[in-house]
């Protein structure tokens, strides 16, 4: 089998993007390009102005009697329960609001100005309920209830709500005895951090097209990196077969986890079941996007980490409260995620932590690229350097002691396999030359190094699918069908390379079926999680193994000779035995001629391939300990150099330098870009974004007051470096890496600015107010 | 709402429209026209996604009437695209890999592509100033740069 071993070339190759002539051009088609013709109508919301309430009454004569109004709903229409994993949302209000900005009534009309009208004349009366809106607040025994039902809530059996408390979910780690471990520790370090909320900020906003047709089967054009899960959660929640839904998704104008699960996607197919036949479209306006979706749950961690005098850690207590908002749906599992994960990626024998999902009367919280661990690791990451500093050691060392390697026994039980990030710690330290000071380009400036580690598994249910069907047309091109959607990362042109690595075809015979559409694609569990590579890769090799088996077969037949001996080379069958040739275009369609117009042999070649993991286990309810927690790790390094205004506290960043541990870099440069991306989104976390709320009021929703990271905040110097260990169950060992470059990001910010100028913040982002405030403080304090 | 009869050559060709008042240069060119390579991403003049040319000058089109259009010419990324003109530019954004999900990059282009006319030998700073309107989610920028840069030296 010397054969399959062999890595092919195309593997591990800048293979040019499949899907950027026609974004350059202009021609790539969006979910809003699409042309509906006369028939579109449009969807506008009303929304709740207070962050809780109850409803007592709807009046929608005025806006139904509007000329050019279709249709007006609200939660009176549809009954239904929603979540990925836990059902605790209506798709339109009933009752109850639980956050400002939930949909209380739709409206479709002719126009968008003339929907918002009718918006503008729908009158609701509430009655004010108190609102809580720290997760401090929520879990106190006394607080008023935000889901009074949670009891009754449809939930996955791996999540654990605790009904008549604000908590959608209680994650339970204890490993080891803690009060002996205490007693080892030469230093212990305490301390408290908070990561707001932020938002995803996709430069498209959310949008979805609804058609309910008079047979009831339901079409969905939507931005989506879950096609076939919206289809499944939809069709559950509708009580229809999945066959009767179906979701085209084109292109997707950014996602960072905000696209995933459903969230609007559900309004205009409720407000289309009043119109049927006509298609209903709901844009987000850009101050929607902001508070009215998904955004990233605020964390509040404290933690208690001690080691031994020789610097080995002993012991980590770890609570997190992350405020989930008014629903948890999904929420609840990145709660699960931060408490399987809870140790960073460190070797700790002693662990007790706490993973509170809790509801508040805030914006929903929902999954965002890293799914929690930048947030978790904002915390463990500055604990780590305290503690190092507490033992006298150097930082690097501190965690080159301590770092995950393979057969150490994690957190959950779970065996650690190979990984490569002591080798990308080495790295970053390298290349920000970490422990040799720089010299500031100003004498009020200050100059500091910082480095923070990092790992993320792939949070899902243990037995998301995948499947891909291969089919040939007559040249040998070969149309790819896969469910993983190109949501800027570059899947297509990953799914591409290992297609035609796993054929034995160019590259350029390789064309990826889109749009996505789930009567046609293959069904895919979600674009999410960093999984895609990884798990769509595989089923596309088996897919691959599957035509290679059919099409030997019909040449072995052809030939009269061993499959064994056949191999496919750039589009070509060949015979080691006979040293025969036959190109796939000659017969992939229509099959091979027997000899002397006997007959045929073969017809035109399918293959279908699956990938699903099977070993994942559940986790004990109470302790948190099982055999396989998740699928694998991916672990990496950043490392940063930032200079410090003294007079001022603005912050710029030197260097900036990641490493990360791919298992195989399938399109190395692809890798790259993900790290660089990634970077800078962590980066902009870091430095500006903070969603600030006033008694549930977003105060910043627009670009003005919310900045993103633009062109003039490029570090001076980037570096990228891959490490490649190889992933046993990946595609030419390859893991993910799509979230995991702005995990270690805040931290390593953090770490620099406390080399600098000493102070450390309670979390971000590190304006030049925060920084220069912290540096008076402490001038003040003389600590 | 009463209309306004307004002419343009857009993407080089005479075009008379009938447009509201309230209409913007934006949804004129996307749902009028139906030339959806412009993109809508704020409406608000931040994100710079709807950058299309007004008299060869680079515009927020969200931020500008159709109406205030009578009279003008207007480039969009099909009509760059048809002539050859941004070609150079869309070969780098291309080679270097500074498009991702790809929603914010006709806009890019064009903002590059009129800065480039304005100064066809910037420094890097130039053009970091010069793009710092157009935000992306996805690049982090650096690729977008080089390949302003590429394409500027071709």
């Amino acid at each position: 089998m010397e054969k399959t071993k062999k890595i092919p070339e195309i593997i591990g190759t800048d293979v040019p993007r499949v899907d950027l002539e026609e974004k350059a051009n202009g021609e790539a088609i969006f979910t809003d390009d699409i042309q509906f013709g006369n028939k579109l109508l449009f969807a506008r919301i009303k929304r709740s102005p207070n962050p809780h309430a109850l409803i007592k009454s709807i009046d929608t004569r005025q806006a139904e009697n509007l000329p050019g109004v279709k249709a007006v709903v609200t939660g009176a229409d549809f009954a239904g329960r929603i979540g990925l994993y836990l059902k605790d949302r209506h798709i339109f209000a009933r009752n109850r609001v639980r956050y400002v900005g939930e949909a209380v009534a739709g409206v479709a009309a002719i126009s968008e100005e003339v929907a918002e009208k009718a918006v503008d004349l729908i009158r609701v009366e509430y009655e004010l309920l108190p609102p809580i809106f720290l997760p401090q607040d929520a879990i106190k025994p006394d607080a008023p209830l935000i889901h009074p039902d949670l009891g009754e809530y449809e939930v996955v059996n791996f999540i654990f709500p605790e009904p008549g408390t604000n908590i959608s979910n209680h994650f339970k780690i204890r490993k080891g005895d803690m009060g002996k471990a205490w007693q080892h520790c030469a230093a212990i370090v305490e301390n408290e951090y908070y990561v707001p909320h932020i938002q995803h900020v996709p430069l498209e906003t959310h949008v979805s097209v609804a058609k309910v047709d008079l047979t009831g089967k339901i079409t969905l054009w939507t931005s989506s990196q879950s096609p076939f899960a919206q289809r499944d959660l939809i069709a559950d929640t509708w009580g229809i077969s999945p066959s009767d839904i179906r979701v085209i998704s084109p292109f997707v104008g950014g996602g960072f986890g905000s696209k995933a699960g459903v969230t609007m996607e559900a309004l205009p197919i409720v407000i289309a079941m009043k119109v049927k036949g006509y298609p209903v479209k709901l844009r987000l306006t850009r101050e929607e996007e902001f508070y009215t979706n998904f955004v990233r749950q605020a964390l509040l961690i404290r933690l208690k980490v001690g080691c031994d005098a020789d610097g080995n850690i002993l012991a980590m207590e770890n609570t997190m409260y992350w405020d989930g908002g008014a629903s948890t749906e999904y929420g609840v599992n990145i709660a699960r995620a931060g408490g399987y994960s809870c140790t960073g990626p460190y070797d700790i024998p002693n662990v007790n932590a706490d993973s509170y999902c809790v509801y508040t009367n805030n914006t929903i919280g929902g999954p965002y690229r890293g799914f929690g661990m930048s947030e978790l690791h904002t915390g463990i990451e500055q604990c780590i350097d305290e503690l190092a500093e507490e033992i006298h050691m150097d930082k690097v060392a501190f965690r080159q002691r301590n770092l995950v390697e393979s057969g150490d026994i994690l957190a959950t039980g779970m065996v650690m396999h190979p990984t490569g990030i002591k080798d990308c710690v080495d790295k970053v330290a390298g290349a920000i030359e970490w422990g040799k000071p720089d010299i500031p380009s100003d004498p009020h400036k200050k100059r500091g190094k910082g480095i923070a580690a990092m790992w993320k598994a792939p949070a899902m249910p243990p037995n998301p699918g995948s499947s891909v069907t291969l089919k040939f047309n007559s040249d040998g091109t070969v149309f790819v069908s896969i469910g993983g959607q190109e949501i800027g990362q570059g899947a297509f042109t990953v799914a591409a390379q290992i297609a035609a690595a796993g054929l034995g075809i160019p590259v350029e015979w390789v064309r990826i079926s889109k749009p996505l559409d789930t009567d046609n694609s293959s069904y895919e569990w979600q674009t999410v999680a960093s999984r895609i590579t990884w798990t769509m890769g595989n089923a596309i090799l088996a897919a691959a193994e599957d035509a290679r088996k059919q099409i030997f077969k019909i040449v072995a037949e052809a030939w009269m000779e061993d499959e064994k001996d056949l191999e496919i080379v750039n589009g070509v069958v060949v015979s080691a035995a006979s040293k025969r040739e036959i190109s796939l275009k000659e017969f992939v369609i229509t099959g091979i001629p027997k000899e002397n117009d006997q007959g045929w042999i073969g017809g035109p070649i399918i293959g279908r391939g699956m990938f699903m993991p099977t070993y994942v286990t559940g986790l004990d309810k109470d302790t948190g300990q099982g055999e396989r927690a998740v699928v694998h790790y991916t672990t990496g390094a950043q490392g940063f150099i930032v200079e410090v205004d003294t007079q001022t506290g603005k912050i710029e960043i030197i260097k900036a330098v990641s490493a990360f541990d791919v298992g195989k870099a399938i399109n190395p440069d692809l890798v790259r870009t993900q790290i660089e991306g990634g970077m800078m989104q962590g980066i902009s976390s870091a430095l500006f974004e903070q969603l600030i709320f006033k008694e549930g009021v977003l105060q910043n929703p627009n670009f003005v007051d919310y900045r993103i990271a633009t062109t003039v905040d490029i570090p001076e110097q980037m570096e990228c470096f891959i490490v490649e260990v190889p992933q046993n169950d990946g595609p030419f060992g390859a893991r993910g890496v799509g979230e995991h470059p702005m995990v270690p990001t805040i931290a390593s910010i953090a770490n620099a600015i406390y080399d600098a100028v000493g102070v450390r913040l309670k979390g971000p982002p590190f304006t030049a107010e925060k920084i220069y405030l912290a540096m008076k403080d402490q001038r003040q304090t003389g600590s | 709402m009463k209309t306004y009869p307004i002419t343009i050559m857009i993407n080089g060709r005479k075009e008379q429209l009938d447009v509201s008042s309230n209409l913007t240069l934006l949804h004129m060119i996307r749902e009028k026209l139906a030339l959806t390579g412009t993109k809508n991403g704020c409406e608000a003049g931040e994100c710079g996604a709807c950058t299309v040319l007004l008299n060869g000058e680079p515009v927020n089109s969200c931020m500008v009437l159709a109406v205030e259009c009578d009279g003008a010419e207007i480039m969009t990324i099909e009509g760059l695209t048809e002539s050859g003109e941004i070609k150079e530019l869309q070969e780098s954004f291309i080679k270097l890999n500074a498009i991702q999900c790809g929603f914010c990059t006709p806009g890019m282009l064009i903002t590059a592509y009129a800065f480039l006319k304005r100064n066809p030998n910037p420094t890097e700073a130039e053009i970091k100033t010069a793009l710092v309107g157009n935000l992306c989610r996805c690049t982090g920028y650096e690729r977008i740069v080089q390949a302003v840069q590429d394409a500027a030296h071709e």
